[in-house]
């Protein structure tokens, strides 16, 4: 498989918070295929770290992240936006703004398609619009597009996320635990609007998750990670009991 | 297994206290120093026994002289004047915020990384706040002559620091997931700030902002003592001509108007939450 064909490709990817002191030890991650790829790992081991180099919420101390034939870890300003753009996000906290409605929550990922005059004016394209209500529709939450985006639920919150995150046109979707602050049917829930999104765009989905089982029954592919390192890559029938010893240590929790 | 809640007698008794010996002799020193401080500034400040004394006569005396009040006096220059003097609170507000808003987005650590910055914001901000109002007056009445623009530019300049302080400390107190959010679509700076901080500072803004309005209502009523314009310059006529019942009049509509807007403000305050 050639390497134009990737939707992302990481190379040698470093991240050092504190200097000499790497969270992230060279990750290698290349991704040609659609659908949920999801990255286990305990705690503290950089998989909040490897989403947000991504799009660049953190900046990556060294290595080559290949995004649309564009190497976003150089992309400066106005282009490093523009890269963003189609990079969907999806928060563990879901992040909406509070004080706006849904709807308005869910235009934002147009945010970056228009001016801050238009943003200010609230100047949303008709197209926008409809498509920002198709997928309410989506999400299930039509009815509350003029609410407050507070008076929601966790659950309600984290579709609102996602359709955001859609709205963007994205090339790739990153979740950063998406369901840990749900309950267990909702969180079965969440995962399978990601899933339906990533079918429906024909695009790949990173999702840091911590439940082993509900990645195993999502995935196409798992991402073990420890110690900043990748310790397994392949599909969620091949992930072992020792290699989950491997991720996460220890062995008392598997029984 | 039964867990057993009654506390195993221990040998030794443990002990406890709030302060070690040398807490409680610095508290103790405090405390003195406050008692010696009071001490020496009664004896700084000479009060005289004899003036201290008749001051509850001189009081029903001026009372007196100020009943009844001379409300004949409002139409003829109280009204114009206490107009005046919440136009100067209610423009010299607006003005603050030109001045205002960018530097509490300069002072906020979460919009702006450069220390330069936020030390550049301090400076304007705690130069504004260090200079009382009445100060600023003499000297925007010393530039423009007594005017109302001299008061204007008083209260504008005066509140810059209140506004401006308090607004950074709001932003820098918001939810930072959205931002990241909304970075993360790839919004332009200005975008996020409109889309992202504004909402969430909206309510403390319109707080800090009436209320600051409320203070200088009060303030802009002193103004006109030294020339800047509203019903100080009653106040301070009716004073020195001895029209006490005047001066009853001015401080009359003085209460009602802070009253009022004291009323206005919290009612506009309760409907943004």
């Amino acid at each position: 498989m050639s390497s134009a064909q990737a939707f992302l490709e990481i190379k040698g990817l470093q991240k050092e918070y504190v200097s000499g002191n790497p969270i992230l030890k060279g990750i290698d991650i290349t991704i040609t295929e659609p659908g949920i790829i999801a990255i286990i790992g305990p705690s503290g081991t950089g998989k909040s770290t490897l989403l947000r180099c991504i799009n660049r919420l953190i900046e990556p101390t060294a290595g080559q992240i290949i995004f649309e034939q564009a190497d976003l870890c150089d992309a400066r300003g106005g282009e490093l936006r523009k890269l963003r753009r189609h990079v969907g996000m999806v928060f563990q906290e879901y992040n909406l703004v509070e004080r706006l409605s849904v709807i308005e929550n869910v235009l934002t990922g147009r945010l970056g398609y228009m001016s801050a005059w238009r943003a200010w004016r609230r100047n949303f394209s008709q197209q926008d619009i409809n498509t920002a209500f198709e997928l309410l529709d989506a999400v299930g939450l039509s009815e509350h597009a003029t609410q407050r985006a507070d008076s929601l639920s966790g659950g309600q919150r984290q579709r609102v996320g996602i359709a955001r995150a859609v709205m963007q046109d994205p090339r790739i979707l990153l979740a950063d635990e998406p369901t840990s602050s749900l309950d267990p049917k909702t969180a079965v829930e969440i995962m399978e609007l990601l899933e339906r999104f990533a079918q429906e765009k024909n695009i790949p989905a990173l999702v840091n998750i911590h439940d082993v089982n509900l990645a195993r029954r999502f995935a196409k592919r798992m991402i073990g990670m420890a110690g900043g390192k990748v310790v397994y890559d392949g599909s969620p029938e091949g992930i072992s009991d020792e290699h989950l010893k491997l991720i996460y240590g220890g062995e008392s929790w598997l029984a | 297994m039964k867990i057993s809640t009654a506390t195993p007698l221990t040998a030794i008794d443990r002990h406890w206290q709030r302060f070690t010996l040398s807490q409680k002799l610095s508290r103790y020193a405090v405390y003195l120093v406050l008692v010696l401080a009071l001490v020496l500034s009664i004896q700084t400040v000479e009060v005289i026994p004899e003036f201290f004394y008749d001051a509850p006569e001189q009081m029903a005396d001026m009372f007196t002289r100020m009943w009844p009040i001379d409300f004949a006096y409002y139409p003829v220059s109280v009204h114009d004047a206490m107009l005046e003097t919440l136009n100067i609170a209610t423009l010299g507000t607006l003005l603050t915020l030109i001045f205002a808003i960018p530097l509490a987005l300069m002072n906020a650590s979460n919009v702006v990384a450069s220390p330069w910055c936020h030390w550049i914001a301090r400076f304007f901000l705690v130069s504004s706040r260090s200079v009382n109002s009445l100060v600023w007056a003499l000297l925007f009445v010393a530039i423009f002559g007594p005017s109302v623009i001299a008061g204007v530019l008083a209260i504008a300049f005066r509140s810059v620091g209140f506004v401006g302080k308090l607004l950074g400390e709001a932003i820098e107190e918001i939810n930072m997931g959205p931002i990241e959010a909304l970075t993360a679509t790839g919004a332009s700076w200005a975008a996020i700030l409109l889309k992202g901080y504004w909402p969430q500072i909206l309510p403390a803004f319109f707080s800090i902002v009436l209320f600051r309005w409320d203070i200088n209502v009060r303030e802009s009523a002193v103004l006109g003592l030294v020339g800047a314009g509203g019903i100080g310059v009653v106040l301070s006529d009716s004073m020195n001509l001895f029209e006490w019942q005047r001066v009853a009049m001015a401080l009359l509509a003085i209460f009602v108007v802070v009253i009022l807007a004291e009323i206005l403000v919290v009612n506009i305050r309760k409907r943004l939450l």
